[in-house]
């Protein structure tokens, strides 16, 4: 079968045989044809995060998407290419640290079953990238959060031992919760099947118990947020 | 200020990250992934730690021992179990999300060669879990990263203390030097000698080890290799022990069960390999678990066989085989994680701390990376060495280096050779091995290096070039090569993971 693989501006076409994964194939490739094709990946069990990519216009991870004849292979969006499929993800990483995505202040408690349920899928995320790439929202707001440092933050949010959840919250104000558009694309493709949109609403609705607002209400810019704007709070 | 340098920036290297920083030291940590695309991410069943009565710390230094074989220090061993608590409990403040039991408190399970409940877990992704807690944690602190660096060797003054190393920066083909007071390894195993018959990452290569060799640090025990019983048996996929551990039973080509499932893991390798000697394929089966608890329990187990072997372990049996799954030798350190070398610490697989001797129990390596990550930071911090100054004369013999390989055209495939060596040490000194087949092999690894000048990169641009990654990586697993197939023949005793036949 054939395959297309977007190295740099050029697609190039390579014949693979029958193989299970994309994965697989990428390895044939840079092992029996062209030892320059460029990717990354780790672990091939889909829990280290290095192989998302893009197929036929969808973020996958390439270790589990089994290879079908005429797939187009191009690299994330929204992150740097370094080459053919390889991103740079320092930037997208900071979002992170900017987000505050950590245990700020610990609370002794003991957790039940329940209180761990509440995170357990949040905490699932391999910080792939594919959330990251598939968000409209970087092509007019490079400064946006994006969707796993939101979800990560909401993972911290909600866990009971918290106990300064109001730290995370003051830091998604601007460029973070009221920037996103809520459409979805995030969850389409997250192969840990988290849906970032859904926490970014929860985390709305906990902005607004800390006081909070949607600052693009009363300003009449289409739903698009703050994008617009300088980003500061209207009250 | 002391200035600690982490090589590696899996768990093991983000416990001894933290450490460091909260002991006062500025800290960097070169890896040559980013920090969450480490192995650890890969460990499933859980960390171990004596929390609850009738468990009692004394119990978990016992199993331990047990399952080492006499290869384990005592004093290491207790010092890793007695402080298991208190890592969990640590581990807990950082905001890790353990699973837990109706009654409040951490959820435990029984992994092989443990007589209670030991292994902390969260689901199947304990590992990720724990080390994505760790990065945060790192965050919050403000640990540097600087990730895609590769190592490329150990920087030693003339008093032979190691006082930083070399890397090449994989986005740009530079050669780098950092220099500190301290350089702790954290670089992982090298269970990928076995290619495609390991469980493991593409990058545990060993790359620690043999930098560290190179300039003279001491290595033991590098032929005690764990072959993980149950890797699925098409792609060598791991299906973690909890399977087992829950209740898993393993069966032959008649269906009939063979072992105790839950012996430590040496054992029921050994039992496996010989049923398939004589013929026989093996299945694991989970079916009887059920639906709901498979799901809760054990989501990636599914997924994987699914996508791997087209089998649903709902309805199926599993088809499996040993793989290499973790490596017992490496680095020889004492109790403060110092090696041979001053200046020099290492924890982790790459390290051999004496707390696994011939076998590991399940749940202990997630233990080792966090209890000793702790103590490595917290001595590299207070290790009082002036930051030497690195002579130009080595980084421009590195640089003459890499030009060589940039200016020749290889004549043989690295990714051949990697595939025929990893096939032969599976066949020759994987769950048993001979004399006679070791010294096959031994002849075999000295004649591809002797012919290493045919081998190079065929990608010769100095952006992103994964090809002369997959190079540096072929040469130290070569090294590590030597090194095992060299202590596994001198080594005529059958002792845990290293069991020596007369075929």
């Amino acid at each position: 079968m054939k395959i297309t693989i977007r190295r740099g501006d050029t697609p190039e076409t390579f014949e693979v045989a029958s193989v299970l994964t994309l994965l697989e194939a990428l390895e044939e490739i840079k092992q029996k044809q062209d030892a320059s094709l460029s990717f990354s990946h780790g672990c091939r069990s889909s829990v280290c995060g290095s192989c998302a990519v893009r197929v036929n216009g969808k973020e996958v991870l390439a270790c589990a998407h089994k290879v079908e004849d005429g797939d187009e292979v191009e690299p994330l969006r929204n992150l740097p290419v370094l080459r053919d499929l390889v991103v740079d993800a320092e930037k997208a990483l900071q979002t992170n640290i900017r987000a505050k995505a950590w245990l700020q202040e610990y609370s002794d408690m003991a957790l039940s079953d329940e209180d761990e349920q509440r995170n357990a899928l949040q905490s699932d995320c391999i910080l792939c990238g594919s959330c990251y790439s598939a968000c409209p929202v970087f092509s007019v707001n490079e400064a946006f959060l994006g969707p796993f440092a939101l979800t990560r933050d909401w993972k911290y949010v909600v866990d009971p031992r918290e106990a300064s959840p109001k730290s995370k919250i003051d830091a998604i104000q601007q460029n973070g919760v009221w920037d996103c558009t809520l459409c979805n694309e995030c969850t389409l493709v997250c192969p840990q099947e988290i849906s970032p949109k859904q926490d970014i609403e929860k985390l709305r609705a906990k902005s607004a118990q800390f006081g909070y607002s949607d600052p693009s209400f009363g300003s009449f810019d289409g739903g698009f947020g703050n994008n617009f704007n300088d980003g500061t709070l209207q009250f | 200020m002391q200035k600690v340098l982490i090589i590696g920036s899996g768990g093991a290297a983000l416990a001894a990250a933290v450490s460091a920083k909260e002991n006062g030291a500025e800290v960097i940590v070169v890896g040559k992934e980013y920090p969450t695309r480490s192995q650890t991410c890969m460990a499933q069943g859980g960390i171990n730690a004596a929390l609850y009565a009738p468990d009692s710390i004394e119990q978990h230094i016992a199993d331990t021992l047990a399952a080492a074989k006499g290869l384990a220090n005592e004093e290491a061993v207790t010092l890793m179990c007695q402080q298991a608590p208190s890592a969990i409990a640590w581990l807990d403040a950082i905001g890790t999300p353990f699973s837990r039991t109706p009654t409040k408190q951490i959820a435990q399970r029984r992994l092989g060669g443990a007589s209670h409940p030991r292994a902390c877990y969260a689901q199947d992704y304990t590992g990720l879990k724990i080390l994505h807690t760790l990065y945060d944690y790192a965050n919050k602190l403000g640990v540097t990263f600087v990730n895609e660096h590769f190592l490329l060797e150990l920087l030693t003054n003339e008093q032979k203390q190691v006082c930083g190393a070399l890397f090449y920066d994989i986005r740009n083909g530079r050669v780098e030097s950092i220099q500190a007071s301290s350089v702790i390894l954290a670089t992982g195993g090298y269970s990928k000698l076995y290619h495609t018959h390991s469980t493991n990452s593409k990058a545990a290569t060993g790359d620690g080890i043999v930098a560290a060799a190179k300039v003279g640090a001491k290595l033991s025990n590098m032929e005690f290799i764990q072959f993980h019983p149950t890797a699925l048996k098409s792609s060598s996929i791991l299906i973690s022990e909890s399977a087992r551990g829950a209740g898993g039973k393993l069966l032959n080509s008649s269906k009939e069960r063979f072992v105790d499932e839950l012996k430590p893991r040496d054992e029921v390798s050994l039992a496996i390999y010989r049923q398939m000697q004589a013929g026989q394929e093996i299945f694991l089966d989970i079916r009887h678990l059920g639906e709901e608890f498979i799901t809760k329990e054990l989501p990636q187990e599914r997924k994987l066989a699914l996508l791997y072997e087209n089998v649903d372990p709902l309805t199926e049996l599993l088809p499996i085989k040993p793989a290499a799954h973790y490596t017992m030798g490496g680095i020889s350190v004492d109790l403060k994680m110092q090696s041979t070398l001053k200046g020099l610490y290492a924890v982790g697989e790459c390290s051999e701390s004496r707390v696994h001797g011939a076998n590991r129990l399940g749940g202990n390596s997630l233990l080792e990376i966090i209890v000793f990550g702790k103590i490595a930071g917290e001595n590299a911090a207070k290790n009082k060495q002036e930051v030497f100054v690195c002579s130009e004369e080595k980084i421009l013999h590195a640089k003459e280096k890499l030009q060589k390989l940039f200016t020749k055209n290889p004549t043989k495939n690295i990714y051949d050779t990697r595939k025929t060596l990893g096939d032969l040490f599976y066949e020759k000194c994987g769950i048993e091995r001979s004399e006679k087949e070791l010294q096959t092999l031994l002849q075999k690894i000295e004649e591809i290096q002797n012919s290493l000048n045919d081998y190079g990169i065929e990608d010769k641009a100095h952006n992103y070039n994964t090809n002369i990654v997959d190079y540096f990586e072929f040469e130290n697993i070569l090294y590590i090569a030597k090194e095992v197939a060299t202590a596994a023949l001198k080594n005529d005793t059958s002792v845990g993971a290293h069991r020596r036949s007369e075929k």
